[in-house]
């Protein structure tokens, strides 16, 4: 288990890891979707796990231009950072573990 | 295929684009989109908010007294349809061709506006009980059943769910019992009703809608948007058609299928292609006498240059010289019903020497390289035409029709 200091990246990871049934050290933020053999329903269940996880909506259109693992990060810490920083009480920044 | 030959002599269509074949072709030829604000449900919850809906729907004024109450959304449409194409048919419905009829329907859905309410008083408001008609108004052969009620028609009659296939593998089987001699009518089609909350928030999460229109073939589409309705067509025994001095609109000549046993949402090139032939062979036609193919054409990024490729595939270099359209940019994508509202317009196409545009078309992309007659419906007389259905689970299935002089 190659355990980082960024608890978001590690849970996303450990998403795909699931969503993709692969052990969780094949998965590193320089892979590509491609890589790990992520096919268009491989993105569409990652998505709506980590949507339910974070208590996020991504937009398709971000959502279409995903491609690697490190994309996934930054696009999930952008939206948790928003909706934090907006400070709407329906959106909490990340859900209850 | 040896048989008889089946000619097309009634046709009845409700969707978005109109209450009946006259409102409906004129849109079409007209290139006006029946896609806008979704009203069925509250949008503000969906990451989309149109699609082709029949607005204004008043179920009062097609049914009387409680009949309404038996019937979903989708079963209503399948009745007031095939009311229509009956009544084109100008037949005379004696006991014994009832005895002698088909009903053969496509619905993906079924009943979704009934299951929705009776699912969210029950899970969400706290009813201890749903309607005790959830279950005759979900079902997914409602519409097949109520057609059959309505005129009394005994002979075989069922619903077959093939997702977006769904009709044109209803009107395929009906072609074949009645060439085959099963059946001397049949009465086939499509009908679907899908704007419910639920259901939206699944195709929401499978990120193929597109959030302002339908833009098949075109660089900037973004997706499919979905429509409801129903279209009926009836299907006679050529000779008999032109023994009784019927008014026939084109020949239902050939059906092909394939499954592509590839990907569960992915299209495939191959699959369609071998679909495509088949409708050909079984309908003796040659490629180049395909003047017109109303394509699957759902405007997402995946189907569009796929369908193009296949269809480059079969017909060559005159793949280059036939024209395509989609016609779900206007009627959007009725699912289980797409194929039969696509088969009244390849109909009309063949009979008006009308090829009904692609609407909604901004911008060519190469990787569609096709003559796809953007916007403006184009007076050209073809002698035959394709409509391709190519569905989720990869089942293929394409209709072969042919122009008849009577």
């Amino acid at each position: 288990m190659s355990a980082t200091s960024d608890p978001l990246a590690e849970k996303v990871m450990a998403l795909i890891a699931a969503v993709k049934r692969i052990p969780r050290e094949q998965v590193s933020l320089d892979k590509s979707f491609e890589e790990l053999g992520m096919d268009s329903l491989d993105n569409m269940n990652l998505l709506f796990e980590v949507e339910s996880a974070f208590n996020i909506n991504i937009p398709d259109e971000e959502a279409r231009a995903i491609r690697t693992v490190r994309e996934v990060v930054d696009g999930v810490r952008k939206l948790v950072e928003a909706a934090s920083g907006a400070g709407a009480p329906s959106q909490p920044a990340a859900a209850p573990e | 295929m040896a048989g008889r030959r089946v000619a097309i002599t009634g046709l009845g269509v409700f969707c978005a684009l109109g209450s009946d074949l006259e409102e409906t072709w004129s849109a079409l030829r007209a290139g006006r989109s029946g896609i806008g604000p979704i009203t069925a449900v509250d949008t503000s919850q969906l990451r989309f908010q149109n699609g082709a809906e029949i607005r204004g729907y008043d179920p009062a004024r097609h049914f009387q007294g409680n009949q309404a109450d038996f019937l979903d959304r989708f079963a209503q449409f399948a009745v007031i349809a095939a009311r229509e194409a009956v009544r084109d048919s100008r037949l005379a419905l004696s006991p014994a061709l009832l005895e002698n009829a088909a009903v053969v329907t496509g619905s993906c859905v079924g009943g979704q506006c009934s299951q929705d309410e009776g699912f969210v008083g029950l899970y969400k408001n706290g009813s201890p009980r749903v309607h005790p008609l959830t279950i005759p108004r979900t079902m997914s052969n409602a519409g097949a059943s109520q057609v059959a009620l309505e005129f009394g028609i005994t002979g075989p009659a069922f619903n077959l769910s093939t997702a977006c296939s769904s009709s044109n593998h209803a009107l395929g089987l009906a072609l074949q019992m009645v060439r085959s001699g099963q059946v001397e009518l049949a009465i086939s089609g499509g009908c679907e009703a899908p704007f419910s909350m639920g259901f939206l928030k699944a195709w929401e999460a499978m990120r193929v809608i597109a959030p302002d229109t339908c833009r098949p073939f075109s660089k900037d589409r973004k997706g499919m948007v979905l429509g409801e309705g129903a279209a009926m067509l009836v299907l006679e025994p050529l000779e008999a058609a032109q023994a009784r001095g019927a008014r026939i609109y084109a020949e239902l000549a050939g059906f092909g299928m394939s499954s592509d046993a590839h990907h569960i949402t992915q299209p495939s090139v191959e699959g369609p292609a071998k679909a495509m032939r088949a409708a050909l062979r079984d309908a003796a036609l040659r490629p180049e006498e395909v003047g017109y193919i109303n394509a699957h054409g759902t405007g997402t990024p995946a189907n569009d240059p796929t369908e193009t490729r296949a269809i480059r595939a079969v017909f060559g270099e005159h793949g280059g010289r036939l024209a395509v359209s989609s016609t779900k940019s206007m009627h959007g994508h009725a699912l289980g019903a797409a194929g039969a509202l696509e088969a009244v317009a390849t109909v009309m196409a063949l009979r008006e020497g009308v090829l009904p545009p692609t609407a909604n078309f901004t911008t060519a992309d190469p990787e569609c390289d096709l003559d796809v007659i953007p916007n403006q419906a184009r007076a050209t007389q073809v002698e035959a035409a394709l409509s391709n259905s190519f569905a989720f689970g990869g089942l293929n299935a394409v209709l072969a029709f042919r122009r008849l002089n009577a």
